[in-house]
């Protein structure tokens, strides 16, 4: 290809291209509207810097392909035959343009979200660096405020909730029997959004003041007065969330669509629930987010009063809309979770799901229950006092639905046949650190027990036991579960289980004695402590230390086991959902024939259940999903040769 | 021992559930929590977490148990083809455990709503005390005692005080660990805490809302003074026209506190 051809055709190239071209638009456009009212100096970085920080990514989207073929049919040109050019992986440089094929979507996100997840990490060590002592060590107090902003946005908004988006990319088109997603030009911009908002709030260090310092919070008013820094975050969350929106969009649209003949929504995958509701979720609540975010970039950059006391603003406000997406956010953070626990639990345990359909009523009901609990993160807020106990009981009733999960989880292990592996070894991990952190959940729920602990280091430990000990355990157990999908290759089993073990302790032992300090009067967020906490803060960052160097095992492992691990085998868990009935990584198109679902996913132990047929098998009489001993005739699957164990 | 539990295996799991449940809960209430208890908030919110604590230990033993068990009792070796028994629910322990769940959420709720109608409860006669906040100081009115301003929070021990807490720029929170007691300063608005102080001390009132780059520092001196040291200190106070440079004093019983210099003197 020529160079000209090369800046011309969507890619790197034009890409390079198009981002500086960006700036200098924002900065004529800039200069432009303030020489037309007369303002001085014509140059305003801030200025030019906000209006750069819109155009950039959109222009670096534009530039590495997102919009070609929608500007191309939108320009009115005749139809192009889609060649499936930009479809599937052919060598590494596939996964470094755009593509539609979702498998390689999945892991464009997955390895990109845990990109973010080793900066964010190595965060939070230099976090539990400043923190061993009391006083002041490596950084001053902005720069701190900045690390533990940056770190929670970005596991937040790059790691958690993406790196779900990820895993599911892969595994629910082939859970469902389709041969993509429904929209897969939409599925790749939604990838491509997310790299720019991580590269923006990572970027906010540069900026003049420091990295956005506000938490991830970013309450008004300290978020309308802070320097440029901020405007890095509000901006880089609209584009993490429309890339939230739009996936969850995809998943909607795909689950409800593009199921294969036979799948029943009472046949699917609990995996498959768990996208559905956690997408639910995301479209409703994403643009409140957005909303609140957008109003404090317009009080910042256009001079707007929302939340300007004295001027008809209202602080409160910021933090109801807030707090009305970032609450579902912790359940678009946990419900996909819950999905790829229930899969490896049963898989493991070569046993049905105990009471699947509770299972699946469970996740609607904390969809519909988590709209309801936002205001119990205001309890000491100042707003007003009755709207406390309703939300009090709301927050408590949670524990409901969710004991419903741990219970029945526990329960699909009884009489089973546990194959400990290092997935389920998560699993069980996940568990015991969930189950403590509804535990600290309820405590928080508690009004009067709020009052005294919101804000401090108690809170602090039951976000990492909810979203570390929950959400992170859980993630771990997909990755090694889908393991031998994804690449083809097995992992290798004993590094798994030491990761387990050394990730399980010294996890504990890091955000365990969180909760002392906290109830003991140590307040979050802050750089320097009294010194009555000295000794255990010392504790905690060695610990958190030795916690982050465990994961370490984690990345040599997966990396190995990419390049020189064994070959998996289509199936070498034995599973019935239908990813495991192609081969390993699946063909570039899924299937060669769509297959038809005949009977639940997780029949194990049911003479001759099967969950789905292909081709010349189709003959078959169904069993439907949940009946016990509902015998076909004939033709239960023989298990395929396990590669290990 | 994998022969005995598969035999009795609810039994047993029930008699070790017991005991770690037991071992548990003498555990988790030996554990000193808490700081002092410095008002009459403190006693009332230590108990119902203590209860919350007791209602907490038998739901993580019990769930703990069973995967413990299952995990002895029914793994396979690797290489085994063999499947787990087809049990895909049951109804009976499926009400159960949405039914007992809801009951004991339901009844610490409402548990919890008793203690914030005690610990909110108005008192008559409260000295009113003006929390000021800015970044990053306290300062400390009190309007029924004359023009009375000061650095650090002087109350006498034994009569009702109500915060009234102001800020004057961004948000701030107003927390005495030892009255287990928290308000947000939020600007536009007055909030408000009432409660008793119980124990004569020292304390500190830290700012718990990250505001800004002084955060951290926000902590300042609260002095519990029996009430003939507080009148005392009063009158000093407006002797000397409520100098806020000059924090103590009565020296016999108010020490000089960390003032606002000193607090965010650490920051440079």
């Amino acid at each position: 290809m020529t160079l000209a051809g090369r800046f011309r055709g969507p890619g790197w190239y034009r890409a390079a291209l198009a981002v500086p071209l960006a700036y200098l638009f924002a900065m004529g456009l800039v200069v432009a509207v303030r020489a037309l009212y007369g303002w001085d100096p014509l140059l305003d970085g801030k200025a030019i810097m906000t209006v750069a920080l819109v155009a950039m990514p959109l222009a670096f989207l534009v530039g590495i392909g997102c919009f070609d073929y929608w500007f191309y049919w939108a320009s009115g040109r005749p139809t192009r035959e889609e060649d499936h050019s930009s479809h599937g992986a052919t060598s590494w440089r596939s996964y470094f343009r755009v593509n539609t094929d979702h498998k390689v979507i999945g892991i464009q996100y997955i390895c990109t979200t845990f990109f973010f997840f080793i900066v964010a990490g190595l965060l939070a060590m230099l976090i539990r660096a400043e923190l061993a002592q009391p006083g002041t060590q490596f950084v001053d107090p902005n720069t701190y405020n900045g690390l533990f902003s940056v770190h929670a946005s970005v596991m937040i908004f790059l790691f958690i909730i993406p790196v779900f988006a990820g895993i599911a990319n892969f595994v629910v088109p082939l859970m469902i029997g389709a041969p993509d997603m429904a929209f897969p030009r939409l599925n790749a911009l939604s990838y491509w959004l997310l790299p720019t908002a991580g590269v923006m709030m990572l970027a906010s260090f540069l900026a003049p003041g420091g990295a956005f310092a506000t938490g991830w919070t970013a309450y008004a008013p300290l978020s309308t007065e802070t320097p440029m820094g901020q405007q890095f975050f509000t901006i880089g969350v609209q584009f993490a969330g429309a890339s939230s929106i739009a996936t969850a969009l995809n998943f909607l649209v795909t689950i409800i669509t593009m199921r294969a003949p036979g799948m029943t929504f009472w046949r699917m995958p609990l995996m498959v629930w768990a996208q559905f509701t956690t997408s639910l979720l995301v479209v409703i609540a994403t643009p409140f987010i957005a909303g609140s975010q957008f109003f404090v970039l317009l009080d910042r950059s256009l001079g707007t009063h929302f939340f300007s006391t004295g001027t008809g603003g209202d602080v409160l406000m910021y933090q109801h809309v807030f707090w009305f997406y970032s609450h579902p956010a912790v359940y678009i953070m946990m419900l996909p979770g819950f999905g790829i626990i229930s899969e490896v639990i049963s898989t493991h345990s070569r046993k049905p799901v105990f009471g699947y359909r509770m299972m699946a009523f469970s996740l609607v009901a904390i969809v519909i229950l988590g709209f309801t609990v936002w205001a119990h993160h205001m309890f000491v807020s100042g707003m007003f006092s009755w709207l406390r106990v309703p939300m009090m009981i709301t927050t408590m009733l949670i524990a409901v639905p969710t004991g419903i999960k741990i219970f029945s989880w526990i329960a699909t292990m009884w009489k089973g046949a546990i194959h400990l592996r290092t997935p389920m070894l998560f699993a069980l991990g996940f568990i015991t650190m969930f189950t403590l952190g509804g535990i600290s959940g309820i405590m928080l729920a508690v009004i009067p027990v709020t009052i005294h602990v919101s804000d401090t280091y108690f809170v602090v430990a039951h976000i990492h036991y909810v979203l570390f000990g929950g959400s992170v355990f859980t993630i771990f157990a997909g990755i090694y579960h889908w393991f031998p999908k994804i690449t083809g290759r097995m992992y290798d089993e004993t590094l798994g289980k030491v990761h387990f073990w050394l990730s399980f302790i010294f996890f504990n032992l890091t955000f365990g004695p969180m909760h002392f300090v906290g109830i003991d009067g140590m307040p979050r967020r802050v750089a320097d402590y009294a010194d009555k906490f000295a000794t255990i803060n010392l504790f905690i960052s060695i610990s958190s230390f030795l916690f982050g160097l465990s994961f370490l095992i984690f990345l040599y492992n997966m990396i190995t086991s990419w390049r020189n691990g064994p070959k998996a085998a289509a199936n070498p868990w034995r599973a019935h959902s239908i990813e495991w009935q192609v081969s390993s990584p699946p063909p570039i198109f899924n299937f060669d024939e769509i297959p038809t679902v005949v009977g639940g996913p997780y029949e194990y132990g049911v003479p001759g259940a099967v969950h789905a047929v292909f081709g010349d098998e189709k003959r078959k009489t169904p069993s439907p999903a949940g009946t016990v001993g509902a015998t076909a005739g004939g033709g239960a699957q023989p298990p395929p040769e396990s590669q290990i164990q | 021992m994998s022969r005995a539990l598969r035999r009795r295996p609810v039994l047993g799991m029930a008699l070790v559930s017991l005991i770690a449940t037991a071992v548990g809960i003498a555990i988790v209430l030996n554990i000193n929590w808490f700081p002092v208890q410095a008002s009459s908030a403190s006693t009332e919110i230590d108990t119902l977490y203590d209860v919350l604590l007791i209602a907490s230990v038998p739901v993580f033993v019990l769930v703990m148990a069973v995967v413990v068990y299952s995990v002895l009792a029914f793994r396979v070796k690797p290489g085994d083809l063999s499947d787990g028994a087809p049990i895909h629910g049951n109804t009976r322990l499926e009400v159960i455990w949405v039914t007992i769940p809801f009951m004991l959420v339901s009844a610490l709720a409402v548990y919890g709503w008793v203690v914030l109608d005690d610990i909110e409860a108005k008192a008559s006669n409260p000295l009113v005390v003006d929390v000021r906040a800015r970044q990053f100081a306290w300062s400390f009115d009190y309007p029924g005692e004359g023009k009375v301003s000061s650095d650090q929070l002087v109350l006498p021990k034994g009569r009702p005080v109500e915060f009234r807490i102001h800020t004057k720029d961004v948000i701030h929170s107003f927390w005495v660990p030892e009255f287990r007691l928290k308000s947000d300063a939020v600007p536009g608005l007055t909030t408000h805490l009432r409660t008793t102080p119980t124990r004569v001390g020292r304390y500190h009132v830290v700012c718990a809302e990250l505001c800004g780059i002084g955060h951290s520092t926000m902590r300042q001196r609260v002095m519990v003074v029996p009430p003939a040291a507080f009148g005392r200190w009063l009158s000093h106070k407006k002797a000397t026209g409520g100098d806020k440079s000059d924090a103590g004093g009565d020296t016999a019983s108010v020490t000089p506190g960390v003032g606002y210099g000193a607090a965010v003197g650490g920051l440079r």
